[in-house]
């Protein structure tokens, strides 16, 4: 086996793994709002899930039939020697992991409207790059882009006299409208900037943050935890349902804005946001960073 | 004890249950969802499987070929919303008398179902593998041209549910219903957090 197939292979069998287990943050953020839920349809809808969790850990199947569009947000050392071929590997590393998981067939060509039946196609997978100067590193994050939950996703530029108010407002008639379709409890990631394709590529990261995490600035902060609040007193509950709580979180990622113009984006994940994190070194020896936890058993999280 | 409705399904089955309901469905079913509707009210092709007194399942499985037959190995419901350009007209055509999705439907689907006494559930989504667990045999696939999430796969399916009844035959919309709850919640919510975010250099 090449240095290459190797690399393929790692990634390949991460993508089942993503597939078929939710990230610690996710399962455990999960398992608090079982929690905390005092409706009985709501709790009836969260053993659901949790039942679900466990089927799918037992028989190695894909937790959801919508293992999406597989996307990669790589944050790649300028040193990490395989680099040149790194798009082709992931490629590969995608049709391996669709053979072997199995992954639904979900790349449509535009205009042929034909189904390629590999989850390889233009632009698909999708990458994002980011450089680490000096590292010999390779990290990312994989994520599933469902249909139900990328259905939500938008973006506007607001005049700034709209202000955050006005950014609240257009969260949470998105969330209301066309977030109870999309499995929540969602991740709700927002993203502020200057145009709609900034705060579009803010907010996708913004949600792939892990469930739990705070955004370092205090007024964003602040602002994820009384959207987060004001979402919740909505009541949306497990799928749309009605229960105690609507979210899993709410995160918010900004980059400065011009001052004419205040962008706002939204993109959620699903209770079952399939996301994974892993570094590999120039070795090709890893470290995955979601997935720490051992086997589940009845729902209860055991760590290593 | 489960309710559990049985394939053909009467009017008189059907008529007494209400939005909330839960029940669970044992008999035959079809996949078909954005390109099934299409082709059936746009084009007026009908599958095989005749869907008088059947069910639909707004859903796009990962099916596993193996020499003799599939295996299901994942399957849960997608989007119902998608579909509410064609279901009324779908209602109408078919006689399909349970249609099984995620999330709500519109008011066209809610006055086909009064019209025509069929009802629209919620299976909880995302529960691809409970659901997989559920579906004892795959009979046979239809318009295998569409690619495999959105072909018509056809399923014998036994207990499979929850079914939450989210239209009925009365046409009450339960996520009609809850949109009105949680709007006006909502704009009270609004006002409290932009109270908490006037942020300006002012």
């Amino acid at each position: 086996m090449t240095k290459e197939q190797q690399l393929t292979a790692t990634i390949a069998d991460f993508i089942s793994l993503v597939a078929k287990r939710l990230p610690d943050d996710v399962f455990t953020g999960l398992k608090e709002l079982q929690r905390e839920e005092k409706q009985p349809l709501a709790q009836a809808l969260y053993q659901c899930i949790f039942d679900n969790l466990e089927l799918a850990e037992t028989l190695q199947r894909p937790i959801c039939q919508d293992t999406g569009l597989v996307q990669f947000f790589l944050r790649a050392g300028t040193q990490f020697p395989y680099l040149d071929s790194l798009e082709e590997i992931l490629r590969q590393a995608v049709l391996k992991a669709t053979e072997q998981t199995p992954l639904r067939h979900n790349v449509v060509e535009a205009f042929s409207e034909q189904n390629t039946g590999t989850n390889v196609g233009t632009g698909a997978p999708w990458f994002e790059w980011e450089l680490v100067p000096g590292s010999q590193a390779l990290s990312f994050d994989v994520y599933f882009a469902g249909g139900g939950c990328s259905l939500p996703g938008r973006s506007k530029v607001l005049m700034p006299s709209e202000g955050y108010e006005g950014i609240v407002k257009y969260v949470f008639d998105t969330i209301v409208d066309w977030g109870i379709n999309a499995c929540p409890p969602l991740v709700v990631g927002v993203g502020i900037g200057t145009c709609a394709a900034t705060a579009a590529v803010l907010s996708k990261k913004a949600m792939l943050r892990p469930v739990g995490s705070v955004n370092p600035d205090p007024k964003a902060a602040v602002m994820e935890q009384e959207m987060r609040r004001g979402l919740d007193r909505i009541g949306i509950g497990p799928l749309g349902m009605t229960g105690s709580k609507s979210v899993q979180d709410v995160h918010i990622e900004f980059a400065s804005h011009h001052p004419a113009t205040l962008a706002v984006g939204i993109t959620v994940g699903c209770w079952a946001t399939r996301r994974g994190t892993m570094t590999i070194q120039s070795d090709l020896s890893y470290e995955i960073h979601s997935h720490k936890q051992q086997k589940r058993k009845n729902g209860q999280e055991e760590g290593i | 004890m489960k309710n559990v409705l049985t394939t053909p399904i009467s009017d008189a089955m059907i008529q007494d249950l209400r939005i909330g309901d839960v029940i669970y469905l044992s008999g035959m079913m079809a996949t078909c969802r954005d390109d099934g509707h299409r082709r059936r009210v746009e084009s007026g092709i009908s599958p095989a499987f005749a869907l008088e007194g059947m069910s639909i399942l707004h859903a796009g499985p990962i099916i596993k070929v193996r020499d003799k037959g599939w295996e299901m190995i994942s399957i849960g419901p997608t989007t119902s919303r998608r579909m509410e350009a064609f279901e009324a007209e779908f209602i109408r055509q078919t006689g399909v008398k349970l249609i099984i999705g995620k999330g709500g439907m519109g008011p066209d689907t809610a006055e086909a179902c009064k019209t025509y006494k069929a009802l629209h559930c919620v299976y909880p989504g995302g529960c691809a593998v409970t659901a997989a667990s559920q579906v004892e045999e795959i009979t046979g696939v239809e318009w295998e041209d569409f690619g495999m999430p959105e072909a018509l796969w056809i399923l014998r399916v036994k207990e499979f549910g929850p079914l939450i009844v989210s239209i009925d035959t009365q046409g009450n919309n339960l996520f009609e219903q809850n949109r009105v709850l949680f709007n006006q919640k909502k704009e009270e919510e609004i006002q409290r957090v932009a109270s908490q975010v006037h942020f300006s250099h002012g």
